[in-house]
């Protein structure tokens, strides 16, 4: 790898709800190009960090430096600035009912980016096509499948121009048969050189797209490393483990 | 044929009370739907003291009795060295009671919308404003049709305390003729008849409103 340009610089979150610590200290840096999985047990904190980073969920502690700048987490300008060059991809879609895969895609285009409306829907159509729904814009999202709906989030994150886009697993809540329509538009995203962090059980994906692995347990990154540092055959990681009880109950089909 | 000197009169003064009822109806409709949403919005999103004030207009008005309200702001007011016309009275008295009773069906739907909805907004560069404006009240508004067009049919049958502060609608103009004549009968089942015919042409309206805001998901004809 080159010595690519940092671009995010998460230190030190902490968060907790009530008496219950999620985040405890987390640090990561992630550089240009560069794709992140996170792993581990449910209730380990992937969700809540990727929120965190995103401002979803204000941290109580830490600090979040884009291209090195700190970002004023009380300042809402800076807070809205923040998130649009750092996407969002849920496990549920979360798009707009009201709204079709089309408008999905314009409204923050138009709201946020003030763009005109011609442009914004030529925009759309382009990231609409781009994950293969160009034939899809004016339905809504009641009448599409879940890997159709997943598309139009990710085309709709794509248009906002992100540097980082971060995933929480997006593919969990697809059924078997829909989780491969994604996975590959995820690939193709990292053929192209995203950068990404990704909360993910997909097997295929850890291996093949990740090039740091991020073993969460506790609220705290327990292991990391190359996935081939933490899953090579022979090694006795937590992290191995894991993956191992994944791919037992027949996730691993990649 | 010839209508007999009652119905001469009685039909022409229904008309005109008609035509004031529709009057007071339609603003006060309006009116109490736009401040149902704004109250609803704020009683839901607003900061604590004025999620508070909202909280506090919403008891008083949908606790105390209508007609006490039209009292107040006709002949209470008035001492306060404020002024109303019995249609000023009665349109604002009308207003704020149906936007309290609005505010608490806008409430409901708001908070019904998934939190999913507000972060998929956010995580895009929404402001909070923005996102509650172009993405929670869109789909509330859809989710309250039905709760809001039901108070706006209630509105038309109490826009009749009007009368009751002296601005002659429907029953105040039947009440008239009905005492000149003596016949409570004949007028009242015909008053009643105007209002069954008013209601009947807003839920054809409300019927409209709700094919034109249709969405696939939200709901109803869906198999």
């Amino acid at each position: 790898m080159t010595a690519a340009k940092t671009i995010l610089e998460v230190e030190g979150l902490h968060k907790s709800f009530g008496d219950n610590t999620i985040l405890k200290g987390v640090s990561l840096t992630l550089k240009e190009g560069e794709i992140k999985v996170l792993i581990g047990p449910s209730g380990g904190g992937k969700s809540t960090l990727l929120q965190c980073i995103n401002c979803l969920v204000t941290p109580e502690s830490g600090t979040i430096s884009l291209h090195g700048n700190t970002v004023n987490l009380e300042n809402k300008k800076e807070l809205y600035q923040l998130r649009q060059r750092v996407g969002m991809i849920f496990q549920e879609f979360n798009l707009f009912d009201h709204l079709t895969a089309l408008e999905n895609v314009t409204i923050a285009l138009r709201k946020v980016k003030n763009f005109s409306k011609v442009s914004a829907e030529k925009r759309a159509r382009l990231e609409l096509e781009q994950v293969g729904l160009g034939d899809k814009t004016d339905l809504y999202p009641a009448q599409l499948s879940g890997g159709q709906k997943q598309r139009v989030a990710i085309a709709r994150t794509l248009a906002m121009d992100p540097e980082v886009l971060l995933l929480d697993e997006p593919t969990s809540a697809l059924d078997p048969e829909l989780v491969g329509e994604v996975i590959a538009v995820i690939k193709a995203l990292a053929a192209k050189g995203m950068t990404m962090i990704m909360a993910t059980h997909q097997i295929s994906l850890i291996s093949g797209l990740a090039q740091n692995v991020l073993f969460m347990e506790n609220g705290v990154i327990a292991e990391q490393g190359s996935p081939k540092e933490l899953l090579g055959a022979g090694k006795q990681t937590r992290t191995q483990g894991f993956c191992d009880r994944l791919s037992d109950l027949g996730e691993g089909g990649s | 044929m010839e209508l007999s000197q009652f119905y001469q009169d009685l039909l022409p003064a229904l008309n005109k009370g008609v035509i004031m009822s529709i009057a007071l109806i339609i603003p006060s409709a309006l009116g109490g739907v736009c401040i149902g949403i704004a109250a609803g919005s704020l009683r839901t999103y607003g900061p604590k003291f004025i999620r508070k004030l909202c909280d506090g207009y919403a008891a008083v008005f949908r606790g105390t009795p209508l007609v006490i309200q039209l009292f107040v702001l006709y002949y209470g007011l008035p001492n306060l060295g404020i002024y109303f016309s019995p249609y000023g009275a009665a349109v604002t008295g009308f207003m704020l009671c149906s936007g309290a009773y609005q505010s608490e069906y806008v409430r409901g739907a708001l908070l019904s919308i998934k939190r999913g909805q507000y972060w998929g907004a956010q995580a895009l560069g929404f402001s909070s404003f923005q996102t509650v404006f172009w993405i929670i009240i869109p789909q509330a508004m859809r989710r309250a049709l039905h709760g809001c067009g039901n108070e706006i049919i209630y509105l038309i049958k109490y826009s009749s305390l009007a009368y009751i502060v002296t601005c002659m609608e429907l029953t105040g103009e039947g009440n008239t003729i009905a005492t000149e004549y003596f016949r409570f009968t004949e007028v009242f089942m015909m008053v009643g008849l105007y209002y069954l015919v008013l209601v009947s042409c807003a839920m054809l309206i409300l019927k409209k409103v709700e094919q034109w805001l249709h969405v696939p998901g939200f709901g109803h004809q869906e198999s």
